[in-house]
């Protein structure tokens, strides 16, 4: 009835995803503490609208959006704001970032919420209240979706794409999302119906979630939708947003457009949830589907509160006492977090306990034979033996001749290698070398242009100046050159006129003195505020100039997953 | 505790690629022993033991870890290749020449595994057939019968060398007979009817080892070790050329089928030809290689002066592979209507 397309590459790793499926969703129990960053998505960092000894309700704002690419943070409970300062984040590096630290006052309470009648309301006002709700692509790389539903102006919007895939092994919140909430997943759908108007709607899910399909299939059919929930074949990475858009589509969107110029749109499953229940119900994103698994005892979906520290919410699934670290994401795109008490994010659908018995360490790394297994695995069809080559090599200039910024590091390459070697982490510091390379000419391209333009408008400025004091001069003399012929002409004609007074020499002698003054002044002048300065205003000067490249860059904090 | 993602890894390693390789060519060798003696027994003990002293002494000089890349079985596929393309009772000291030369000079000098730009054992096939031209064309007698002792103490010079090794390749034979019988109006059918040293199709013995070969390499390509596009090119032209100039003059030229079952010809195409590291590694650089190394295999044996052109003919291709894959860089995902 429908045909599929397939894409090249993929693996097709132990799914592990029967463990944390045979438990309904249940609720985390409420931290003690919660930090809630106000950098959850991609774009602008929100606001902070409170501080420290505020009161706060469930879902009441926090933080307050930042341009139009941005998107509003909510309290996850009542409480109490103890700090809106620094803490450590999900994220490789261990940095800290601005978060609100909330103490739970235990009761849960909510603001009074405003379910809309989206139908009723302008597709303006659709995203405004979805941009203010805090709705994310949930999928891994939390894209602000308001930013994603408007159609392009010259592309009809042919397809639109909803990714309930959830490929990466062990993770199954999404499972459990499609198959205990189908009808609100398909009635989010129709939101994004209604505002890009696509041809056909096309649901993906792995052909391994057949109670996820019958669900949403069941959910379509009471709704009397007209979508098409469709079982793809199970291999990493199909619930990458290109690879989906590949197989449902036959739609390949390059590394440099995107997929709305070519008529199709994708979102994830968990999103249109969530802006269902943020316009029905009033309820901002507080909190989302988390799967808790890996080396535990008790492996199950949890709805946890954004900003519940990590080790904490782990801790309900039971880690057996071999576990040394948390992974959060799959174990093809996810990371060891640097912390426990890192928290909870939008981007959060899973934490792995980590043992060594679980993921056993790598073999050592032994020198690439180019078998070209990686290139077969490369769902994105590049050469990553040679990118390694390149990148080991640090020719950056060729590894981006072989399109390294195509890579999605979903990390098959290195699945696949049998010399063991990480291809994926020589691929990101090949990237992160270029990024640093491009902010340095960036940085250095604007010193120059300041520069140069200084040094313009000081020559123009002593241009000037010495015209103008040539200009004065010169009357000058002329003036003096008429007093004395009159003075001559008085005197009956019997003097010669002196040799100081003919008008030539009078002029250079002027123009030679006006320099000589101009000069004087020039140095007599005040040295400009920026020479002479001390050590520690030098040092100030340099912080604030570092601070401004840095916010010149956008933050890549957020990984862009595949799985949206 | 540093780890990377991904935390999964499948279970796959350098050593169970060449293990692969090697378990690939035992049918090849079972045949072998079968008809053509014990001998190749030896030989590929003398160059295994060749191939990992030498190896470990340079991997010692390097400061590289021994038991790492002792380990990971690339010295043994090298002196496999070696010894099964080395006549069987060619003495033990040829064979340490060409293993020791491929592993110190052709491997470790350009930076050790994965990075010779040259297929190691044919360079040692390359040295050899150069340096000692008369001991390298020395095959045993057809119908010859010596026992496993006599065979050692022949390649170990306890037992002198003459009547043993009166014979030659079908391959040699051919080119031999028809440089012989230009004046004398031999033809090539009349030739190949000598079943005594041509066999069936493709010469006594050799035809079978090298069906052999041809099984054992359709294994590794459905176990994934190698991919389809170098055999089916190499055979493809191979086919091609042979066919062309026995349609155009049977009398001449032997036909197809004694063409890819004599010489060097399904060793080559399956064992040597796809050697990874010296070789293309895009998808249709790797039928050029293919199509071009089985070409002037063809070319070599037959209007070349030697009576096998495989060697050769994978060197000559080595040296293009840069050049080949650089024009053969498949479209990426995205970008395949741009031209």
């Amino acid at each position: 009835m429908f045909d599929l397309f397939k894409f090249k590459g993929g693996v097709k790793p132990p799914t592990n995803k029967a463990q944390s499926t045979t438990l309904p969703i249940a609720a985390a129990p409420l931290p003690a503490r919660l930090a809630v960053p106000l950098h959850q998505s991609i774009g602008g960092t929100p606001r902070p609208v409170v501080k420290a000894g505020d009161t706060v309700l469930k879902g009441q704002l926090i933080g307050q959006a930042d341009g139009w690419i941005s998107a509003a943070v909510h309290a996850p409970t009542s409480g109490t704001v103890r700090a809106v300062a620094m803490r450590v984040q999900p994220h490789p590096s261990g940095l800290d970032a601005l978060s609100v630290v909330i103490e739970p006052d235990g009761q849960d309470r909510w603001i009074e919420r405003q379910p809309v009648d989206y139908g009723k309301l302008a597709p303006e006002d659709v995203r405004e209240l979805l941009q203010a709700a805090g709705v994310v692509g949930l999928g891994g790389a939390v894209f602000p979706t308001h930013g994603k539903l408007t159609a392009a102006k010259s592309v009809p919007m042919e397809e639109l794409v909803i990714n309930g895939a959830e490929c990466e092994p062990f993770i199954t919140c999404d499972d459990l999302l499609m198959r205990e909430r189908a009808d609100e997943v398909v009635r989010g759908i129709g939101i994004f119906r209604d505002l890009l108007q696509p041809q056909r709607v096309l649901i993906g899910v792995e052909d391994n979630k057949p109670e996820a399909i019958a669900a949403l299939e069941a959910a379509v059919r009471a709704r009397g939708e007209s979508f098409s929930v469709v079982a793809v074949p199970t291999r990493y990475p199909a619930g990458g947003a290109k690879q989906l858009i590949r197989v449902l589509t036959g739609k390949e969107v390059p590394a440099a457009r995107r997929s709305t110029d070519l008529g199709v749109q994708c979102f994830n499953v968990a999103t249109a949830y969530t802006a269902w229940r943020a316009i029905a119900h009033g309820e901002p994103v507080v909190s989302r589907l988390v799967t808790l698994t890996g080396n535990v005892r008790q492996p199950r979906n949890y709805e946890a509160l954004i900003g519940t520290p990590m080790g904490e919410l782990l801790a309900v699934a039971q880690p057996n006492p071999d576990t040394d670290g948390i992974i959060m994401g799959g174990p093809m795109m996810g990371f060891l977090v640097p912390d426990r008490d890192a928290p909870v994010v939008k981007a959060t659908n899973c934490l792995i306990a980590h043992s060594d018995r679980l993921f056993p360490p790598a073999p050592p790394e032994m020198p690439c034979i180019r078998c070209g297994e990686c290139a077969r695995a490369c769902p994105h069809e590049l050469q990553p033996f040679e990118l390694y080559w390149f990148a080991r090599a640090r020719n950056f200039g060729k590894t981006q001749e072989y399109a390294i910024f195509d890579c999605i590091e979903c990390g098959c390459c290195s699945y696949v290698c049998p010399s063991r070697i990480p291809l994926v982490q020589y691929f990101r510091f090949a990237k992160s070398e270029i990024w640093a390379r491009e902010r340095e000419k960036n940085a250095a391209d604007g010193a120059k242009a300041r520069f140069e333009f200084k040094q313009q408008r000081d020559e123009r400025e002593k241009a000037e100046k010495a015209e103008k004091l040539a200009k004065a001069a010169a009357a000058q003399a002329a003036k003096k050159a008429a007093e004395a012929a009159a003075a001559a002409a008085g005197e009956a004609k019997t003097d010669p006129a002196p040799a100081a007074l003919d008008p030539e020499t009078a002029k250079r002698a002027t123009i030679e003195a006006a320099m000589a003054r101009a000069k004087a002044q020039r140095e007599a002048a005040a040295p400009r505020n920026t020479d002479n300065l001390s050590a520690e205003q030098q040092a100030e000067v340099a912080a604030i100039e570092a601070r401004r490249t840095q916010a010149a860059v956008p933050p890549q904090s957020h990984p862009n997953g595949p799985t949206e | 505790m540093f780890k990377s993602p991904p935390y999964l890894l499948q279970d796959a390693s350098v050593s169970r690629v060449m293990t692969q390789v090697c378990l690939a060519l035992v049918p090849g060798i079972a045949v072998y022993v079968w008809l053509l003696g014990p001998a190749i027994l030896i030989q590929l003990a003398v160059a295994s033991l060749a191939a990992l002293l030498s190896e470990a002494l340079i991997l010692r000089l390097r400061g590289k870890p021994l038991a790492l890349f002792l380990s990971d079985g690339s010295a043994v596929v090298t002196a496999w290749l070696i010894a099964l393309t080395f006549p069987p009772l060619a003495p033990w000291w040829l064979v340490v020449v060409g293993t020791v030369f491929a592993i110190v000079v052709a491997k470790h000098l350009y930076g050790g595994l994965g990075q010779n730009p040259f297929n190691p054992a044919m360079i040692a096939f390359a040295v050899c057939i150069v340096s000692f031209p008369a001991l390298m064309s020395q095959w045993p007698s057809q119908g010859l019968h010596l026992s496993l002792a006599e065979q050692a103490n022949i390649v170990f010079g306890l037992m002198p060398r003459v009547d043993a090794l009166a014979g030659a390749t079908p391959l040699d034979a051919l080119k031999t007979a028809l440089k012989l019988g230009a004046e004398s109006g031999i033809d090539v059918p009349a030739l190949l009817a000598n079943q005594d040293i041509y066999g069936n199709f493709a010469g006594r013995g050799w035809e079978w080892v090298a069906a052999a070969y041809l099984l054992g390499g359709l294994w590794l390509w459905l176990r994934g070790v190698i991919t389809w596009q170098v055999p089916v090119a190499f055979i493809a032209a191979l086919t091609a050329i042979s066919t062309a100039l026995w349609v155009y003059q049977p009398t001449s030229f032997a036909s197809p089928f004694f063409h890819l079952f004599s010489g060097g010809a399904m060793l080559g195409a399956f064992f040597i030809a796809t050697d990874p590291v010296s070789g293309c590694t895009t998808p249709r650089g790797k039928l050029v290689f293919g199509a071009g190394a089985g070409l002037l295999a063809y070319l070599i044996r037959v209007f070349g002066g030697y009576p096998d052109g495989v060697a050769f003919a994978v060197l000559i291709m080595n040296i293009c592979v840069p050049v080949i894959d650089l024009f053969c860089q498949p479209p990426i995902f995205g970008m395949k209507d741009k031209p």
